[in-house]
Protein backbone atom coordinates (compact mmCIF):
# COMPACT_ATOMS: atom_id res chain seq x y z
CA UNK A 1 0.00 0.00 0.00
CA UNK A 2 1.22 3.49 -0.54
CA UNK A 3 0.82 7.16 0.95
CA UNK A 4 -1.55 9.51 -0.71
CA UNK A 5 -3.66 12.69 -0.48
CA UNK A 6 -7.16 12.94 -1.97
CA UNK A 7 -6.98 16.24 -4.20
CA UNK A 8 -10.02 16.18 -6.20
CA UNK A 9 -13.30 14.47 -7.20
CA UNK A 10 -14.69 13.41 -10.62
CA UNK A 11 -17.74 11.87 -11.86
CA UNK A 12 -19.01 9.50 -14.68
CA UNK A 13 -22.72 8.36 -15.84
CA UNK A 14 -21.36 6.22 -18.07
CA UNK A 15 -19.46 3.75 -16.26
CA UNK A 16 -18.56 0.06 -15.73
CA UNK A 17 -21.87 -1.40 -13.86
CA UNK A 18 -19.53 -2.64 -10.99
CA UNK A 19 -18.46 0.98 -10.47
CA UNK A 20 -22.18 2.58 -10.26
CA UNK A 21 -23.04 4.07 -6.44
CA UNK A 22 -18.96 4.12 -5.77
CA UNK A 23 -17.28 7.17 -5.01
CA UNK A 24 -14.26 8.51 -7.19
CA UNK A 25 -11.45 10.54 -5.81
CA UNK A 26 -8.45 11.99 -7.53
CA UNK A 27 -5.25 10.85 -5.49
CA UNK A 28 -1.81 12.37 -5.28
CA UNK A 29 0.60 9.76 -4.18
CA UNK A 30 2.88 11.18 -1.64
CA UNK A 31 6.32 10.05 -0.11
CA UNK A 32 7.46 9.66 3.81
CA UNK A 33 8.05 13.45 4.02
CA UNK A 34 4.89 14.39 2.64
CA UNK A 35 6.13 15.65 -0.82
CA UNK A 36 4.33 14.73 -4.07
CA UNK A 37 5.72 11.83 -5.43
CA UNK A 38 4.35 10.23 -9.08
CA UNK A 39 1.70 11.49 -11.36
CA UNK A 40 -2.29 11.71 -9.57
CA UNK A 41 -4.54 8.88 -10.17
CA UNK A 42 -7.90 7.96 -9.87
CA UNK A 43 -8.78 5.53 -7.09
CA UNK A 44 -12.28 4.37 -5.71
CA UNK A 45 -12.57 5.13 -2.05
CA UNK A 46 -13.96 2.26 0.49
CA UNK A 47 -13.45 4.31 3.49
CA UNK A 48 -15.29 7.65 3.26
CA UNK A 49 -12.40 9.51 2.62
CA UNK A 50 -12.70 13.41 1.78
CA UNK A 51 -11.37 16.47 0.15
CA UNK A 52 -7.55 17.55 1.55
CA UNK A 53 -7.05 14.20 3.90
CA UNK A 54 -3.39 12.05 3.71
CA UNK A 55 -4.93 8.23 3.26
CA UNK A 56 -3.06 5.11 2.17
CA UNK A 57 -4.40 2.83 -1.23
CA UNK A 58 -4.08 -0.11 -2.48
CA UNK A 59 -3.52 -0.81 -6.04
CA UNK A 60 -3.70 -3.99 -8.10
CA UNK A 61 -6.72 -6.64 -8.28
CA UNK A 62 -6.10 -6.52 -4.69
CA UNK A 63 -7.82 -3.08 -4.44
CA UNK A 64 -11.33 -4.95 -5.29
CA UNK A 65 -11.06 -6.94 -2.59
CA UNK A 66 -12.39 -3.81 -0.43
CA UNK A 67 -15.17 -4.05 -2.05
CA UNK A 68 -16.22 -7.87 -1.51
CA UNK A 69 -18.62 -9.43 -1.46
CA UNK A 70 -18.93 -7.21 -4.53
CA UNK A 71 -16.89 -7.74 -7.76
CA UNK A 72 -15.65 -4.18 -8.35
CA UNK A 73 -13.68 -3.41 -11.17
CA UNK A 74 -10.58 -1.23 -9.81
CA UNK A 75 -7.11 -1.39 -9.59
CA UNK A 76 -6.80 1.13 -7.16
CA UNK A 77 -8.68 2.19 -3.77
CA UNK A 78 -8.53 4.34 -0.33
CA UNK A 79 -8.12 1.76 2.31
CA UNK A 80 -7.81 3.86 5.08
CA UNK A 81 -7.73 7.52 6.25
CA UNK A 82 -4.18 8.56 8.05
CA UNK A 83 -4.57 10.34 11.50
CA UNK A 84 -0.60 10.71 11.30
CA UNK A 85 2.36 9.06 10.15
CA UNK A 86 6.04 9.34 11.24
CA UNK A 87 9.54 8.54 10.06
CA UNK A 88 12.54 7.69 12.57
CA UNK A 89 12.46 7.46 16.29
CA UNK A 90 8.91 9.83 16.81
CA UNK A 91 9.50 12.47 14.27
CA UNK A 92 6.42 13.31 12.68
CA UNK A 93 6.33 13.66 8.97
CA UNK A 94 2.95 14.51 8.34
CA UNK A 95 -0.78 14.59 9.66
CA UNK A 96 -3.69 13.44 8.66
CA UNK A 97 -6.46 16.15 7.63
CA UNK A 98 -4.02 18.80 6.42
CA UNK A 99 -5.02 20.60 3.57
CA UNK B 1 -7.66 4.18 -12.41
CA UNK B 2 -5.75 6.19 -15.14
CA UNK B 3 -7.20 9.37 -16.47
CA UNK B 4 -6.94 9.99 -19.82
CA UNK B 5 -8.36 10.83 -23.30
CA UNK B 6 -8.88 8.77 -26.52
CA UNK B 7 -6.92 9.27 -29.36
CA UNK B 8 -7.77 7.24 -31.71
CA UNK B 9 -8.63 3.56 -32.45
CA UNK B 10 -7.15 0.93 -33.54
CA UNK B 11 -8.32 -1.73 -36.03
CA UNK B 12 -7.06 -5.42 -36.12
CA UNK B 13 -7.96 -8.03 -38.16
CA UNK B 14 -5.45 -10.81 -36.59
CA UNK B 15 -6.42 -11.46 -33.18
CA UNK B 16 -6.99 -13.28 -30.24
CA UNK B 17 -10.43 -14.90 -30.94
CA UNK B 18 -12.24 -13.68 -27.61
CA UNK B 19 -11.12 -10.07 -28.65
CA UNK B 20 -13.26 -10.96 -31.94
CA UNK B 21 -16.26 -7.76 -32.03
CA UNK B 22 -14.60 -5.65 -28.96
CA UNK B 23 -13.74 -2.14 -30.00
CA UNK B 24 -10.14 -0.85 -29.07
CA UNK B 25 -9.02 2.90 -28.54
CA UNK B 26 -6.08 4.83 -28.67
CA UNK B 27 -5.63 6.36 -25.26
CA UNK B 28 -2.71 9.73 -24.69
CA UNK B 29 -2.69 9.91 -20.54
CA UNK B 30 -3.44 13.16 -19.60
CA UNK B 31 -3.14 15.07 -15.71
CA UNK B 32 -6.31 15.83 -14.07
CA UNK B 33 -6.16 19.15 -15.16
CA UNK B 34 -5.74 18.61 -18.52
CA UNK B 35 -2.04 18.36 -19.75
CA UNK B 36 -1.33 15.53 -22.38
CA UNK B 37 0.80 13.49 -20.97
CA UNK B 38 3.66 11.53 -23.32
CA UNK B 39 2.43 8.09 -22.72
CA UNK B 40 -0.01 6.38 -25.12
CA UNK B 41 -1.98 2.90 -24.58
CA UNK B 42 -4.53 0.72 -26.23
CA UNK B 43 -7.61 -0.01 -24.40
CA UNK B 44 -10.83 -1.98 -24.66
CA UNK B 45 -13.54 -0.11 -24.72
CA UNK B 46 -16.56 -1.13 -22.25
CA UNK B 47 -18.81 1.88 -22.19
CA UNK B 48 -19.14 3.15 -25.81
CA UNK B 49 -16.35 6.05 -25.72
CA UNK B 50 -15.30 8.15 -28.98
CA UNK B 51 -12.53 9.81 -30.28
CA UNK B 52 -11.24 13.25 -28.07
CA UNK B 53 -13.55 11.88 -24.77
CA UNK B 54 -12.00 12.08 -21.94
CA UNK B 55 -12.43 8.88 -19.50
CA UNK B 56 -10.87 6.48 -16.62
CA UNK B 57 -9.40 3.23 -17.28
CA UNK B 58 -8.70 0.07 -15.10
CA UNK B 59 -5.39 -1.52 -15.56
CA UNK B 60 -3.29 -4.71 -14.86
CA UNK B 61 -5.64 -7.94 -13.78
CA UNK B 62 -8.31 -5.66 -12.64
CA UNK B 63 -9.31 -4.70 -16.38
CA UNK B 64 -10.41 -8.05 -16.88
CA UNK B 65 -13.37 -7.44 -14.45
CA UNK B 66 -14.60 -5.01 -16.53
CA UNK B 67 -17.96 -6.10 -18.64
CA UNK B 68 -17.52 -9.00 -21.27
CA UNK B 69 -13.62 -9.09 -21.09
CA UNK B 70 -14.07 -11.70 -18.55
CA UNK B 71 -11.08 -14.69 -19.16
CA UNK B 72 -10.01 -12.11 -21.90
CA UNK B 73 -6.12 -11.47 -22.62
CA UNK B 74 -6.55 -7.28 -21.98
CA UNK B 75 -4.92 -5.44 -19.42
CA UNK B 76 -6.12 -1.86 -20.26
CA UNK B 77 -10.25 -1.44 -20.11
CA UNK B 78 -12.12 2.03 -20.35
CA UNK B 79 -14.42 1.72 -17.63
CA UNK B 80 -16.30 5.42 -17.50
CA UNK B 81 -16.56 8.52 -19.45
CA UNK B 82 -15.43 11.54 -17.35
CA UNK B 83 -18.38 13.69 -17.38
CA UNK B 84 -16.83 16.17 -14.84
CA UNK B 85 -13.56 16.87 -12.68
CA UNK B 86 -13.29 18.97 -9.32
CA UNK B 87 -9.54 19.50 -8.15
CA UNK B 88 -9.18 21.39 -4.84
CA UNK B 89 -7.79 24.27 -5.92
CA UNK B 90 -9.48 24.33 -9.42
CA UNK B 91 -13.34 23.37 -9.51
CA UNK B 92 -15.35 23.18 -12.46
CA UNK B 93 -12.82 21.29 -14.94
CA UNK B 94 -14.95 19.73 -17.55
CA UNK B 95 -14.46 16.34 -19.01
Amino acid sequence: MRLGRVVGRLWCSVKDESLQGQKLLVIQPIDASGRDNGHELVALDAVGAGSGEVIYWCRGREASFAFRPKDVGTDASIVGIVDDFTRNQNESTGQGNTT
Amino acid sequence: MILARVAGTVVATCKDLRLEGRKLLVLQLESPRGDSRDSFLVAVDTVGAGVGERVIAVQGSSARMAEGCKDSPVDTAIVGIVDSLDLDDSVGKEG
